[in-house]
């Protein structure tokens, strides 16, 4: 008996250590990423395993170069959040609560536009944009990073919204609420959590979108980091350092919002997916 | 009897000025408040998904040239865009890729995911700590994800060759410059983009099998594979249908990552029907051509909606 605890001890640490192993493997491109970032001279040559010294003149010149970028993605991703949420957080108490006629064909649109594929969309819409005046414009592609998060949005809302007690609702109508102030003053306040994961997502969408900034922009008016950085290579193949100095400052505003609301992002990544 | 205590209570009802109105225009009227809650989501919905799918049947139709977005003209053309695309030699290039990649991908991402899945299943010290930080790619992304990944997979200064010199083995492989090569790296990349979630979707599911069955299995005398094969996978099965078809409908339209990693080429080697509409309707401004990829890259995802949509239902959610 004595015996039979250290070895399984020492068997459970073991798998901690396949488990670094694995993660360490995984974790290597953006460790790698980091290391060329803080290593701008090595150009194009071979970069060493470990940056000698902490040389950020690559991140100066990526946020010299970048950082307007990064403000235009914060800008846009922030306007297609806030259309996001305005379109779809009414439609989901809609499609949760009114048992309208027709409810469940929406749902079930809603569902199917996720396999319409982006570039068939953008083919489409950058027509439309062309007719409309909304090429190289941050409204047109707003509403273009908008429709990423809205399906998503509507589904993880409308099942979080359909378990609110009836009571509840009951109670604000007969104290003579409409549905609009029952919406805002009720529903909204106790959905918090589905609004900030929907939210939440609705931003990394947004934020990571590349075809919608590829294809619906022709000048440089407009243009997000996934753009700006996608540019970048094609003209300074020679520069490696500030182009990863770039990426990494592009995941800066996913890793902030991920320590911030860990837990929303595991609630969407399961609600979200398999619901 | 009931009606003589009802029919003095009527009039009193009536006369009242709430009840005044018609109760059938009340109700219509609550009706179109609510549908007022849904419609600018349907009307968003159709303009953004709906509106396109019928506007590139349309357009596959229609003679776009560069000159189009000056004049205004697309005159229809009959079904020469589409036997055009179908004559050039790229689209079934592109169509052959496009289900070798989607194939590649998901077998890779699935048994790897479903691998580190059992693996976390087992209780270790900072298990959970690890299962989320391999969470962290998706901080970063797609596209400079596949910029990353251009830069490991250099043939020169790459470190993955400077790795594999290192230890002896062949450092210098042309993962994206070559023409036989870039769609294995290619497919390769992406697997590693898809394991977190396939990994996390899997565990999920995991835990939601009973511990009993496992053990009765156990008791029974089963191996470990015998029980994951014979009890795991089945009862698995509606969480893995859900992993594959979603995993499938974001892996057939594949854009991002491989204009990062190779942009089609090298020899058109990595050109996909992703790319390929892209490359049609964006670089060569024929969004006629464009148009009848798109379409038949429609038709392959619709197919698998159908899939979808049965796993959702099995799935009883």
């Amino acid at each position: 008996m004595a015996t039979h605890t250290p070895t399984a001890s020492r068997r459970r640490w073991g798998s901690t250590v396949a488990g670094v192993l694995v993660l360490a493997v995984m974790l290597f491109p953006l460790y790698w990423m980091l290391n060329t970032a803080l290593q701008p001279e090595s150009g194009l040559l071979q970069v060493d395993p470990l940056p000698g010294s902490l040389d950020l003149s690559g991140f100066s010149k990526a946020i010299s170069d970048q950082g307007g970028n990064l403000l235009t993605s914060l800008a846009v991703s922030l306007g297609a959040v806030a259309i996001c949420l305005l379109v779809s957080a009414p439609a989901a108490y809609g499609l949760a609560r009114f048992g309208l006629r027709g409810s469940r064909t929406i749902v079930f649109g809603t569902l199917i536009t996720q396999m319409v594929p982006g570039i068939v969309i953008a083919n489409a819409l950058y027509n439309s944009y062309v007719d409309l005046g909304l090429v190289n414009s941050y409204f047109g592609l707003m509403l273009a990073d908008a429709s990423l998060g809205i399906p998503f949005s509507i589904v993880l809302m409308r099942s979080f919204m359909v378990s609110i007690p009836g009571e509840v609702i009951e109670a604000a109508q007969i104290d003579g609420a409409g549905p609009v102030r029952t919406f805002v003053r009720v529903v909204l306040p106790m959905s918090r959590n589905s609004l900030i994961t929907s939210g939440l997502f609705a931003f990394l969408f947004s934020w990571s979108d590349f075809m919608f900034a590829l294809t619906l922009n022709t000048t440089d008016d407009v243009k997000p980091i996934t753009l700006g950085i996608y540019q970048y290579i094609g003209a300074h193949v020679g520069d490696w350092g500030s182009v990863m100095a770039a990426s990494v400052l592009s995941a800066v505003p996913a890793a902030i919002l991920l320590v911030l609301a860990q837990r929303y992002i595991a609630a969407g990544i399961t609600g979200g997916s398999v619901k | 009897m009931t009606t003589s205590t009802v029919t003095p209570r009527t009039p009193e009802k009536a006369s009242t000025p709430a009840a005044a109105p018609d109760p059938a225009r009340i109700a219509r009227r609550r009706r179109l408040a609510q549908w007022g809650f849904v419609a600018p989501a349907v009307v968003f919905m159709l303009l953004f998904f709906g509106y396109p799918l019928v506007r590139n049947v349309v357009m596959s139709f229609q003679h776009y040239t560069p000159k189009t977005f000056f004049t205004g003209e697309a005159p229809f053309s009959g079904t020469d865009n589409w036997s055009n695309v179908f004559q050039d030699a790229l689209f079934g290039k592109a169509l052959w890729h496009t289900l070798v990649f989607t194939a590649g991908s998901l077998l890779g991402q699935f048994c790897i995911g479903m691998a580190l899945a059992v693996f976390f299943s087992r209780r270790f010290p900072l298990n959970g700590v690890l299962r989320s930080l391999i969470l962290l790619p998706w901080l970063v992304p797609m596209v400079v994800s596949g910029i990353v990944w251009r830069r490991i997979l250099d043939q020169d200064t790459g470190v993955l060759n400077s790795f594999l010199d290192t230890i002896g083995v062949g450092g210098h492989t042309p993962w994206l410059t070559s023409p036989e090569m870039a769609l294995l790296s290619v497919i390769l990349v992406n697997v590693w983009i898809g394991i977190p979630f396939n990994m996390v979707i899997l565990y999920g599911g995991l835990q939601e099998i009973p511990k009993e069955l496992h053990e009765a299995a156990a008791l029974d005398g089963a191996s470990a594979w015998r029980t994951f094969r014979s009890v795991t996978l089945p009862v698995l099965k509606p969480v893995i249908t859900v992993v594959l078809v979603l995993g499938f409908m974001s892996t057939v339209k594949i854009l991002d990552l491989i204009l990062a990693l190779t942009d089609g080429g090298p020899a058109d080697a990595t050109q996909t029907l992703g790319t390929l509409t892209y490359q049609n309707s964006f670089v060569q401004l024929d969004f006629g051509a464009g148009a009848v990829v798109g379409n038949v890259l429609i038709l392959i995802s619709a197919v698998f909606a159908v899939f979808y949509l049965r796993a959702n239902r099995t799935e009883g959610k």
